[in-house]
């Protein structure tokens, strides 16, 4: 800024002075003030961030039941708001233990359900993988994500599937009282003989879960493929039944997923004194289980699916758990 | 060389002036708030209460009802599960008799709170009557009716297992002030009293009736209620407190349903942190001279936008008579008594 003159040169500094005084204060005023929120928020609340509002009048989906007649909210895409639920489940520092069974030739599908599970499974809250098999020497190193762990439990095998399928009940509600329940929040159960394929997060964590059966869910439950024979106690009359239940994926708080886990052992430990084996072993008497004690929350064949046989329909909009083709003669009893 | 030197003095002030009333402009919200600590000294803050335990669900009997079917068509107009998924009750989206089966064997007791005073007091026998006939049948249910003047509560006859406890409260000459207080006075309650008698809580407006059944479907950890008047409006139009100075603020970009106050609850140890939860925030803004627009209601949806509610009631629990009643709601459960209102407030 040029002097005007000699004699006027201390007022056009003062000028100067002040007119960079009164910028800075405006400035930094409105962008101190404007930053202040009053939050009174304690740990359990949901920040600020924005999303689209529910609408009232409209169904999130049109084609599908979301709810069942027991207030239990079937989960499928497009029912849930994902960063509503992560915050929730964020904020109490939820744990989530995954059981997975390996047992004899079975440990080669480890790596492919680590891998995807890595990359779609409960991604950005805590993880303990429980690998139950008996060749841990077998169990491949698959590098793990922060804050998630991996924890090998040595069992014993059985020479036939079916009782290494149904003896699965008995050591996760072993292991849930001695371990799980000090360790995490949340179980779920699955099989191993499978990969993720896409999201599988916190929206299906509740008390009590169970999935969908792909092959049954447009069926009348008179062909569901209950235990049909009063002597076993996996039993269910033919008017009788919500839904057909896959026993590859289950779960909920370790509190209920261990009342399940035992009642489906002893049920089965009866079965046996009995002499008799149910149709579909454990996957009977979860189905059983879960008639009499309904589950809180349903997931969707989104959450089990085996796109080699029943291909894509257009009701499944995403498809997040999903079989692995294997040799079923090859790889049983071996 | 005069003219310039006015120029600039004019330049200066103008700027001046012009930042001094920018500045004005945030210094008087920045003014009018006080540091308030969070937590103001409470006899009962410390004291850690002993909540009845939690019932456990008991296996379902068997009994004959109709398979649920997954690929249904709409099988109500309403959305029937929020975002984070918490069922929104209306009719048919629950089978009445499945839920009777699951929870009666539980033993439940409901509590049930309402206020009735000045001339409010007209409206007990209407609600305890109607309550009588379609709240909770079958269950244990304590109304805890909170008045200035207990000789005014009218003589109600109430079903087997069912009580009515009269709690004396201090009238105040605004309506508003008796609304307001309501959230301290059911947090202090249920700390002296509820908490050891009741395993749910209901907190209900006196100015109701009950039309048609309220069963166990509305039982949750912490229930709230959609508000009649705003269903089908945007969030941008819900009456929510909109200064940033109240407690209850809320933004533009925030909210997922505006929720009434005359119907909330859920289990008695989360009505209870949500009712002292609120009324700490109407304490906080007591102290900065502010009133929220709609009283205690703006602050129970400030907070139930961070606490979200893990059961929504759609608007048949919670209706108002003199509004056209839409095809979408099938069965009014919950709704207002006519009335002159300038003339109950007076």
């Amino acid at each position: 800024m040029a002097e005007l003159c000699l004699g006027r040169q201390r007022y056009n500094s003062l000028h100067l002075g002040i007119l960079l005084t009164v910028f800075v204060l405006v400035f930094f005023g409105y962008g101190f003030l404007s930053h202040r929120s009053q939050e009174f928020g304690d740990s359990e609340a949901v920040s600020r961030k924005t999303h689209a509002q529910p609408n009232v009048l409209t169904p999130s989906r049109e084609d599908v039941l979301v709810l069942t007649p027991w207030l239990a909210p079937i989960i499928w895409e497009g029912t849930f708001n994902i960063d509503i639920l992560n915050e929730q489940f964020r904020l109490k520092n939820t744990t989530i233990g995954l059981t997975v069974f390996a047992i004899k030739k079975y440990v080669v599908f480890l790596k492919l359900f680590l891998e995807t599970a890595e990359q779609h499974f409960m991604v950005g809250h805590k993880v303990i993988y429980y690998v139950f098999t008996d060749r841990p020497a077998e169990v491949p190193q698959v590098p793990l994500g922060a804050g998630r762990k991996l924890a090998v439990l040595t069992v014993r095998n059985y020479s036939r599937w079916q009782d290494v399928s149904m003896h699965r009940m008995e050591m996760i509600s072993h292991f849930s009282e001695r371990r799980f329940l000090h360790e995490v929040d949340y179980l779920v159960c699955a099989d191993v003989d499978m990969k993720f394929q896409d999201h599988v997060g916190v929206e299906i964590l509740s008390a009590l879960f169970g999935t969908l059966h792909p092959g049954f869910y447009r069926s009348s439950r008179e062909a569901f493929t209950y235990e049909r024979r009063p002597k076993s106690r996996a039993y269910i009359p033919r008017d009788e039944g919500d839904f057909y239940y896959m026993g590859a994926f289950f779960g909920g708080s370790v509190v209920d997923v261990h009342h399940l886990t035992k009642a489906c052992h002893q049920a089965m430990v009866e079965d046996q004194a009995n002499g008799i084996e149910a149709v579909w072993h454990d996957e009977s008497h979860l189905n059983k289980y879960l008639l009499s004690h309904k589950p809180t929350k349903v997931l969707s064949p989104e959450y089990m699916w085996d796109q080699q046989l029943l291909g894509w329909p257009s009701v499944m909009r995403k498809l997040r758990y999903v079989a692995v083709p294997k040799n079923h003669q090859a790889i049983r009893n071996r | 060389m005069a003219r310039q030197r006015l120029a600039l003095g004019l330049a200066l002030c103008l700027l001046a002036s012009t930042s001094l009333w920018v500045l004005w402009g945030f210094a008087r919200d920045w003014l009018l708030v006080s540091y308030v600590p969070f937590y103001l000294p409470c006899r009962d803050s410390n004291m850690k209460l002993q909540f009845r335990r939690e019932k456990l669900f008991q296996p379902v009997t068997q009994f004959q009802y109709p398979q649920p079917k997954l690929l249904e068509h709409r099988p109500t107009e309403l959305l029937t599960l929020t975002p984070w998924l918490a069922p929104i009750i209306s009719e048919g989206t629950f089978d009445p008799e499945l839920l009777q089966n699951m929870y009666q064997p539980l033993n439940l007791t409901i509590g049930v709170t309402v206020f009735a005073v000045g001339k409010y007091t007209f409206f007990i026998r209407p609600f305890l009557e109607s309550a009588e006939e379609f709240f909770m049948r079958g269950y244990q249910v304590h109304y805890y009716l909170f008045t200035h003047d207990p000789a005014a509560v009218p003589r109600v006859l109430l079903g087997p297992g069912r009580f009515l406890s009269i709690l004396p409260i201090q009238g105040h000459s605004r309506w508003e002030e008796i609304s307001m207080r309501r959230m301290e006075t059911i947090s202090k309650h249920i700390a002296e009293r509820a908490h050891k008698e009741v395993d749910y809580l209901f907190c209900l407006d006196v100015d109701m009736v009950f039309r048609n059944p309220w069963g166990p479907e509305t039982l949750g950890d912490l229930v709230a209620a959609i508000h009649p008047g705003y269903f089908a409006v945007p969030r941008q139009q819900f009456p929510y407190e909109r200064r940033r100075v109240s407690a209850a603020f809320v933004a533009d970009s925030e909210g997922d349903f505006y929720y009434g106050g005359a119907v909330f609850g859920g289990r008695v140890a989360r009505v209870y942190e949500f009712t002292r939860g609120c009324h700490m925030a109407i304490l906080a803004d007591k102290a900065n001279g502010i009133m929220a627009a709609w009283q205690e209601e703006s602050h129970l949806n400030r907070r139930f936008i961070w606490h979200k509610p893990s059961t929504v009631l759609s608007p048949e629990y919670l209706w108002d008579d003199r509004k056209p009643q839409p095809p979408s709601l099938k069965l009014i459960r919950f709704s207002t008594v006519e009335k002159d209102t300038n003339w109950l407030r007076s």
